[in-house]
């Protein structure tokens, strides 16, 4: 009986409609059947969702932010699709795809070129290609990168890299890895900081004096040198490092954050109500502090991604991670194999993953933002 | 002050302590140990390898190797590098480690003032296209890829321009035959400037004790920044090393640009909306009821308190601001800590590595203090305790 008391009564703040039919039910004394809580839950849910969502449409970045995370979940999904039904895997496969621009020369006699886009010397040729190459003989000479195309048999929309590997089929791939890097890392810190948060707020003491303490010593590491000499002790791949990188920051400057939330509820009069109502430690801390918690911790996940995806770009950059193919890997290509100061004679190298990685970053970040308004109403623009 | 001080630095020794323990952890757990990076060649026989086990104290027991590992650096011992073989540790490291400090230094400082400056602006004059501009370049500023934006960067202004060298410290043609050693002429530069810095800090401080009106202390403060920079200029340009001067200058201009603004981008965005927090608040609105001007309300009410989470900010940003310096120093070939750290993570150089990193370290505990301090100056309610 006393579930059906509180499910009628939190059906009554949901919907005043409701309400007064089932009051009228009620005063004729009918049998009144009751919604099911996952309802109410629903709804009150959607309700919540649509009332933040218009707060959230009223900021433009926010919603560029989205459009642009959309285009790179786009991307992501693109890839396996393209793959298996247009694309060669011989040809674009990102890691082991190969393909060039083959141009024809003519051999001519040393000190005779006239064109040198065509012509090749004869003692150039059989120094490079083949000691045997004759005067007049016509050789094929293969060569990366490769500029973009669109038409031919093998069109690479950003050309080829160092390598002679499509750069687009990279680009996609490599958006595929930095979500699933900024998902996993953003769960993990999401998961240990409300945990984390709401124990040390809960339990105060020394539990709280501990988790703190531990949290300072982790503001305090050098998170990327550490990172690297740990790439260079253990072979790392992407969910180990997203793993990584969620323990240090939910452990470190997001337990803290979350805690001085949790705080606040913690004082709050239904968590008394919770507790003289017979809820134990758990109930309380799992069914009413973490729920209250959440929206903050989602907020910093959105940073925490941006984060999670620059520092696996500059931890590839270096060449540092055990991962097959990512946007800083493509730098790193571009780099070791000395196109770093090439600038725009081959701008495809290192213009698409570089501006790749930062407008990801750029959209989980302005994302936040746009939550960080709906969350705190100070920031709103009234 | 004192007692916060010591209770402050008791604290940090005991992270320090903590933090080279990880260190230690993590060298441990680097597959194989440094006797069978000094000795790779299989022909050399079982006793002369235990011979340098032995000698290395690789024989005894973990604990005991913890505990020398630990002394020898607060010794200052910090073993002698394989890949600068015979210097030791503590002078490669103690060689680079002011290029890294000025390098950190300058850029902290360029971004802190320009990003104060202009975050106070624009939530001043909100609304505006520029404020709209200024955010979006702010944003992207901070989520930009730091390695690739440092490419660019170097591209644009060190090659296709050339305004400025392409990385390096000193351009090594110009030196040869000079008789002039960079690092100490570096060290001098480093000294100059502290110098000049600390006399305008004490003028500045007597000018905003003892001046009654906003704008001629304003116009005093700028009047003495520019003389104490013209008298800097004055000073080297008498010197015999001028060119030396101007040319270790000319190679600190870009990195230095290039990490400012990117922590310019995150010290503007923070500035601003700590600005418009505090433009809401009631002392605000007391401060124009009382009829002060527009300036005086902006830089003395609202700035001043917007100063508290910037700080903040920067203890977060620190270990971020110390992870860009690895990846300017590479970039820049810059000779610094990070750069050094890189090429002894490649070359697996294990003491140079560990050195360099427990170095960091500390580099991060002093940053962390100094913040707080700051931060208990800036904010006289926070009581020292």
């Amino acid at each position: 009986m006393a579930t059906k008391e509180t499910i009628r009564l939190e059906s009554e703040h949901v919907d005043d409609q409701l309400d007064t039919t089932v009051l009228e039910e009620l005063v004729r004394g009918e049998e009144v059947t009751a919604t099911p809580l996952w309802k109410i839950r629903l709804r009150l849910f959607r309700r919540s969702f649509s009332q933040n969502w218009g707060l959230f449409k009223e900021s433009k970045m926010g919603m560029v932010g989205l459009v642009i995370i959309a285009i790179f979940g786009l991307m992501a999904v693109a890839h396996p699709i393209l793959m298996n039904t247009v694309w060669d895997p011989l040809v674009y496969h990102p890691v082991t795809g190969y393909d060039s621009v083959v141009t024809e020369y003519t051999i001519v006699e040393d000190g005779a070129v006239v064109d040198p886009l065509t012509e090749l010397e004869l003692s150039e040729a059989r120094f490079e290609l083949n000691p045997s190459v004759k005067v007049g003989e016509l050789v094929r000479i293969p060569s990366q990168p490769a500029p973009p195309s669109l038409s031919g048999e093998h069109p690479h929309f950003l050309g080829t890299d160092p390598l002679g590997r499509d750069i687009f089929s990279q680009l996609l791939y490599g958006s595929r890895a930095a979500f699933l890097l900024g998902f996993v890392a953003a769960l993990t810190t999401v998961f240990i900081a409300t945990t984390v948060g709401s124990i040390a707020a809960y339990y105060g003491g020394a539990i709280d004096g501990f988790f703190m303490r531990f949290a300072d010593l982790i503001l305090l590491m050098p998170l990327l040198p550490l990172l690297i000499v740990l790439s260079a002790a253990v072979r790392i791949n992407m969910v180990m490092l997203g793993v990584f990188i969620g323990i240090l920051s939910g452990f470190g400057a997001e337990a803290i954050v979350l805690k001085s939330q949790a705080l606040s509820i913690r004082v709050k009069s239904y968590i008394d109500a919770a507790r003289v109502a017979g809820g134990g430690d758990r109930h309380i801390i799992f069914r009413h502090i973490v729920p209250n918690v959440l929206p903050l911790s989602f907020l910093y996940m959105m940073f925490g991604i941006t984060g999670a995806i620059t520092l696996e770009a500059t931890l590839s950059f270096f060449g540092l991670l055990n991962v097959p193919m990512s946007w800083g890997i493509m730098i790193n290509t571009a780099s070791t194999q000395g196109y770093l100061l090439s600038g725009t004679n081959y701008w495809w190298l290192l213009f698409p993953a570089g501006l790749a990685v930062s407008f990801l970053a750029f959209g989980f970040f302005i994302v936040g933002r746009g939550m960080d308004e709906v969350i705190n109403p100070r920031l709103r623009a009234r | 002050m004192i007692k916060f001080l010591s209770f402050r630095l008791v604290q940090m020794f005991i992270l320090f302590v903590v933090f080279l323990s990880i260190v230690w952890l993590l060298l441990q757990a680097m597959p194989g140990d440094i006797s069978d990076t000094l000795i790779g060649s299989p022909e050399i026989p079982l006793a002369t390898r235990l011979e340098l086990r032995a000698r290395l104290g690789l024989d005894q027991p973990l604990f005991v190797q913890y505990w020398t590992y630990i002394t020898n650096f607060f010794k200052g011992e910090m073993g002698v590098s394989f890949s600068r073989y015979p210097k030791d540790v503590s002078t490669v490291l103690f060689e680079a480690l002011p290029r890294t400090i000025v390098l950190f230094l300058s850029a902290t400082v360029l971004a802190f003032w320009m990003g104060f400056k202009s975050g106070k602006l624009i939530a001043w004059g909100r609304g505006g296209k520029t404020e709209q501009v200024f955010i979006v370049g702010g944003v992207f500023l901070q989520t930009v890829f730091y390695a690739w934006f440092a490419i660019v960067m170097l591209w644009v202004f060190g090659f296709y321009f050339g305004w400025f060298p392409i990385g390096r410290f000193i351009s090594v043609a110009l030196w040869q035959g000079s008789g002039f050693d960079a690092t100490d002429v570096f060290e001098e530069m480093i000294l100059s400037v502290f110098i000049v810095t600390v006399i305008y800090g004490v003028v500045r401080y007597f000018i905003r004790r003892y001046s009654q009106n906003l704008v001629t202390e304003q116009r005093m403060l700028r009047g003495t920044l520019a003389l104490a920079v013209s008298g800097l200029f004055l000073y080297w340009y008498l010197d015999p090393a001028r060119t030396y001067v101007a040319d270790i200058a000319h190679h600190t201009m870009l990195p230095v640009i290039t990490l400012g603004l990117v922590a310019f981008g995150a010290t503007m965005l923070i500035t601003r909306s700590a600005m418009l927090e505090t433009l809401g608040e009631d002392y605000i609105l007391t401060a124009r009821a009382k009829g002060l001007s527009d300036r005086v309300i902006r830089d003395r009410h609202a700035a001043r308190n917007a100063m508290l989470p910037v700080t903040t900010s920067f203890v977060l940003a620190l270990s971020f601001v110390i992870g860009g310096g690895i990846v300017t120093e590479t970039i820049f070939s810059w000779p610094g800590m990070g750069l050094l750290f890189l090429q002894g993570i490649g070359v697996s150089d294990i003491p140079l590595v560990a050195g360099a990193l427990a170095i960091t370290g500390v580099l991060a505990l002093f940053g962390h203090l100094i913040a707080d301090i700051l931060y208990t100056v800036l904010d006289p309610r926070i009581r020292l305790t």
